[in-house]
């Protein structure tokens, strides 16, 4: 993290210096890259010996716990330039975006915690140290200076570490609610107050050690809860795999790369076959075909040329197209899907938490019980002294120290398992979610299928139609081209010799095969009738045009997945908006029964809706655009780190890795780790159950509400610790 | 019981020298990638001098 800031941090002087017209000073530019694969010292070696051998990196680190590289380089390097060499390297990479790396800020409150949390720490040892020479015998005078060294340290710890609770129990309070805080809150001050009393009069019993413990317990609880959800959250909205955030504008016949926030309606913006679309706009010039599947699903490429309307997000496949931006940033139809599942998103915040659900019904209860055993101590003794001081013990026994860490102590373990696993848990409540799913809703293209075509009909063909096609898809760079290419040279097919081979974008590539024009494309090009599947036509003049066919190629881990997901009782369907053949095909390849074709975005909504509503907790894994609605929807959703940012944003969980098979295995843990956290809500009660009446007839020592609040928390942890 | 004089201030030294040790550390960074450090001290690459 200090990389990061020390790159693009100036001294204040020089910010406060007026600005010299000067040359520009090339700055270094900052890279993260997200590394899903990395597991082991032999992995930081050999990703930072091949980043550290690339020309223009001066500088790389890798952060195993985030599984990041942290990238200092020349000004003109590009995350996509270093993501091919580790790819070589053989590891999987996804650029994320520094800028966003809300670093500095997150890891400022990181730290925060983790002072407070050092300083209730380093005083309850101290206290602790002096409480136990007192329950080991001292007393009178000698009680009384350690009883007063407790509260000289104790008063200003707590003044500091437990500030965090301060604040929340305060704010809930303000709006007249109960929140975990509150008795936390009241029984410190409870305790500190009583025990400063006590010590006044040279009382025997002082809870100063008890108040440290406490806080010191659930600020544990606190950090662990913040520090993996931070590391998640951050890394989960910052991959910026599919975004574009640099465009080519073209002013006055001058390319210049400029950032895609700096564009401007009716700006020309050139888009290089491969790239994506900036903005929404209109053809100007060119002829291309446009892939939409992240945005409708369909595999098949889509003809475009001049005059024709594009939509940010789409990528252009073939030919360079001028396009001039009709609707930039957020005007884009793009962003406003995304921000309609802002609004649908807003459903989920109705899954009250385990955690909640506790906290609703102990809190009132704590107070209750305490405030009565106040009542009554004072009713039958008439000291407010003892009742004060038996109220105080009442608190402090059932305080929360094991609600506090049930939760976070499971989740930070759950989390880790399944972050070395590569899956990102974004959402605090997403793995209890995820453990009551009963149904699984896949979408097909990019999320089961890796979205590259795969060539199927092969030994359809005469050896010199093949040797004919693969000459003309040698000549280019078209997804199907280059499947067509693959598969024909793995069958040990040698190109025929062409003549005058041209691509024509838009359409195809054609060419003179001994003195007659051969053409590989498009079906009205070649002559031939349009079909639902994916298919790239070879017309050879005087015979009937020969279809190619293609199918999507699936995705590593998909069968697995399916297949675990199935035999663990899940109900798996199908839903996506391409063409029935092709949706058929995969189901029958994945063996799932229930799938549905050329969904429209609002029907993969409504049915996930639908399912509901009958009862069932559907988990949604969708990657495009037209998923969104649906994943923000769902009881609970993934997304695969390639997914459009917006389907990413809607969902709880990104896969980082291009592996599937975690899925299932993430249910699988998602049930224990609710097991889990039931069992420690279990714990927590029947310590309490013994300690409470102790408590209530005024016979618990401070001696034995820190070995109760501590073998309580520890046991808690423990237990914790078995998800792993 | 005179011993306490030294002994408690003493004692509270030694936290406090803890407790600094512990900022200290928190400060340089150290516990930004536990998981990585703890694999990288395996690797000998940079056994003779620390990274630079």
């Amino acid at each position: 993290m200090a990389q990061l800031s020390s790159g693009t941090a100036a001294c204040p002087g020089c910010i406060a210096a007026p600005a010299v017209p000067a040359r520009p000073i090339p700055q270094d530019t900052q890279i993260a890259l997200s590394l899903p694969g990395i597991h082991c010292s032999a992995c930081i070696a050999t990703v930072e010996r091949a980043l550290n051998a690339t020309p223009g990196v001066e500088d790389a680190r890798v952060n195993l716990t985030l599984k990041r590289a942290m990238i200092k380089a020349a000004p003109d390097l590009r995350a996509t330039d270093l993501i091919p060499v580790l790819e070589n390297a053989g590891f999987e990479a996804h650029e994320l975006d520094p800028g966003a790396l809300s670093a500095t800020q997150a890891d400022k409150a990181g730290r925060d915690l983790l002072m407070r949390l050092a300083v209730a720490g380093f005083a309850s040892m101290n206290v602790m140290l002096l409480s136990v020479s007192v329950w080991s015998g001292a007393s009178d005078a000698t009680r009384d200076m350690f009883h007063w060294i407790s509260a000289a340290i104790t008063l200003p710890a707590i003044a500091f570490s437990a500030q965090p609770f301060f604040a929340n129990a305060w704010s809930a309070l303000r709006v007249r609610r109960l929140n975990m805080d509150v008795p936390i809150v009241l029984a410190i001050l409870l305790a500190l107050v009583t025990s400063l009393w006590e010590t006044t009069l040279s009382g025997e019993h002082a809870y100063f050690d008890a108040a440290l413990t406490l806080t010191f317990f659930l600020l544990a609880g606190r950090y662990l809860d913040y520090r993996t959800r931070a590391a998640a959250r951050s890394a989960a909205e910052e991959l910026t795999a599919l975004e574009v955030p640099r465009a080519i504008r073209v002013a006055v016949g001058v390319e210049e790369e400029v950032a895609v926030a700096t564009l401007n309606v009716g700006d020309l913006i050139l888009v290089r076959p491969g790239g994506r679309m900036p903005v929404d706009g209109e053809i100007v010039s060119g002829q291309s075909e446009l892939d939409r599947s992240l945005l409708t699903g369909e595999t098949l490429p889509v003809f475009a040329e001049q005059g024709a309307t594009v939509s940010a997000g789409e990528v252009n496949l073939t030919g360079p197209l001028t396009i001039r931006a009709t609707a930039v940033g957020e005007d884009t139809s793009l962003h406003r899907m995304a921000d309609l599942v802002a609004i649908a998103e807003s459903g989920r915040s109705r899954y009250t938490s385990l955690a909640d659900k506790a906290a609703k019904l102990y809190a009132p209860g704590v107070h209750i019980l305490s405030a009565l055993s106040f009542v009554g101590w004072y009713i039958y003794s008439g000291d407010i002294r003892t009742a004060l001081n038996i109220a105080a013990a009442v608190l402090i026994i059932t305080c929360p120290c094991a609600l506090g860490l049930a939760v976070p102590a499971v989740t930070t373990a759950a989390s880790g398992r399944l972050f070395r696993k590569g899956m990102l848990i974004k959402h605090s409540t997403a793995l209890e979610r995820l453990a009551e799913v009963d149904t699984v809703v896949f979408d097909k293209t990019g999320t089961l299928t890796s979205g590259i075509p795969e060539l199927t009909s092969l030994g359809d063909h005469s050896r010199a139609d093949l040797e004919v096609a693969l000459a003309l898809a040698e000549a280019s760079s078209h997804p199907l081209s280059v499947a067509l290419t693959k598969a024909a040279r793995e069958a040990g097919i040698k190109p025929a010799t062409l003549k005058d081979v041209t691509e024509v974008p838009g359409y195809g590539t054609e060419g003179t095969y001994r003195g007659q024009r051969v053409r590989l494309g498009r079906a009205a090009w070649t002559g031939a009738e349009e079909g639902d599947q994916t298919t790239a036509w070879l017309a050879i003049a005087g015979q009937a045009p020969s279809a190619f066919l293609f199918s999507d190629t699936l995705r590593p881990g998909a069968a697995d997945a399916v297949q675990a997901l199935r035999e663990a009782g899940k109900e798996v369907i199908l839903i996506s908006g391409d063409t029935q053949g092709a949706v058929q095909a995969l189901a029958g390849k994945l063996g799932i029964q229930n799938w549905i074709a050329q969904a429209l975005p609002q029907d993969k909504a409504q049915h996930v809706e639908a399912l509901r509503d009958q009862g069932h907790h559907v988990l949604m894994v969708g990657d495009g655009l037209n998923d969104t609605e649906a994943l923000a929807a769902a009881h609970v959703s993934i997304s695969p780190a390639s997914a459009l940012d917006a389907a990413r944003v809607a969902s709880d969980i990104v896969l980082l890795g291009n592996d599937l098979s975690p899925i299932a295995d993430a249910c699988d843990t998602a049930a224990k780790a609710t097991k889990r956290i039931r069992e420690n809500f279990r714990i927590a009660t029947v310590y309490n159950i013994i300690a409470v009446p102790l408590a209530v007839v005024g016979l618990a020592t401070p001696l034995i509400a820190a070995l109760a609040m501590s073998t309580s928390s520890i046991t808690v942890s423990l237990n914790a610790l078995r998800v792993r | 019981m005179e011993v306490l004089a030294y002994l408690i201030p003493i004692s509270l030294f030694l936290g406090g020298v803890g407790l600094v040790a512990f900022v200290y550390t928190v400060r340089s960074n150290q516990y930004d990638d536990p998981e990585g450090d703890a694999r990288r001290i395996l690797s000998d690459e940079w056994d003779d001098k620390p990274k630079p």
